[in-house]
């Protein structure tokens, strides 16, 4: 199987979360992606750079972010790894609930989930590492046949 | 292209016309101070046409909930016009589409309004 990767690692500022996006739009136009997914990848990316600059590094200008983009024959994987003190998964709110709708934050990693085949986070010491999976037309849909 | 607003008054409403994309920094920064201009001049009718708006991001969203939010607080209305595709299918997914008083035709949405 064939596999083109390519790695960033950026600083922790609000460039970095526009650049990020970029970097995601280019690769998944690249990668054969329609327009819709192409934008429903970048805005998972986007709001996985502001998780991982705002909420991971803090903007600390000692703090990295590093991403990897992995193109397969099968899917898109992105992974976006901060130095944060790690996300505490059982604090995000559900960003659709009643008493939640009228927050003003709370809801990068609803898009993310909402825009993406598959999500993996990984919480720990040494920061949040997230993992976004896109799979090319034809594959997301045995995968998610498979997965029920 | 980052964010641009221009403010026009129509039969005491104040329509903002917004372009480019409403995300974290600078677009949701200009956003949240038309809104503070606007209500700190008195102006609680507010009208955001968001036609010209290609992008949002979860910054962006709650930017909008927040001068809703604002805006009702302070015995205002503020309602969205000419939402996009992108926009439109965002407060979908998010459930904010049926919070918000979305209209796609100005003069109707200038109707609306409080007299």
């Amino acid at each position: 199987m064939t596999e083109n990767r390519v790695s960033y690692t950026m600083e922790s500022t609000l460039e970095t979360v526009d650049s990020a996006e970029q970097t995601a739009n280019r690769i998944a136009t690249e990668a054969g992606f329609d327009e819709e997914e192409v934008m429903r990848i970048s805005m998972a990316v986007r709001e996985a750079a502001v998780n991982a600059v705002l909420h991971g590094n803090a903007y600390d200008p000692g703090k990295k972010v590093k991403m990897d983009f992995v193109r397969t024959q099968d899917a898109l994987v992105i992974t976006i790894r901060d130095q944060g003190k790690g996300l505490d998964l059982s604090k995000i709110p559900d960003p659709l609930a009643p008493e939640n709708l009228l927050k003003t934050s709370g809801r990068g990693i609803f898009l993310i989930r909402s825009f993406m085949d598959e999500v993996e986070i990984h919480p720990s010491q040494a920061g949040t590492e997230i993992k976004l999976i896109k799979h090319v037309h034809g594959s997301a849909e045995g995968a998610k046949e498979a997965s029920q | 292209m980052s964010m641009k607003t221009s403010t026009r008054q129509v039969d005491g409403v104040n329509i903002v016309d917004c372009s480019g994309r409403i995300t974290l920094g600078e677009g949701s920064v200009i956003l949240r101070d038309t809104v503070r201009d606007l209500l700190s001049k008195g102006q609680k009718k507010i009208l955001l046409n968001l036609g010209d708006v290609n992008y949002i991001d979860s910054s962006g969203i709650g930017e909008l909930v927040s001068a809703f939010t604002t805006v009702r607080n302070q015995g205002g209305e503020l309602k969205l016009l000419n939402l996009t595709k992108k926009v439109h299918d965002l407060l979908q997914i998010t459930k904010l589409y049926t919070v918000f008083d979305v209209k796609d035709d100005e003069a109707s949405a200038i109707k609306a309004f409080a007299k």
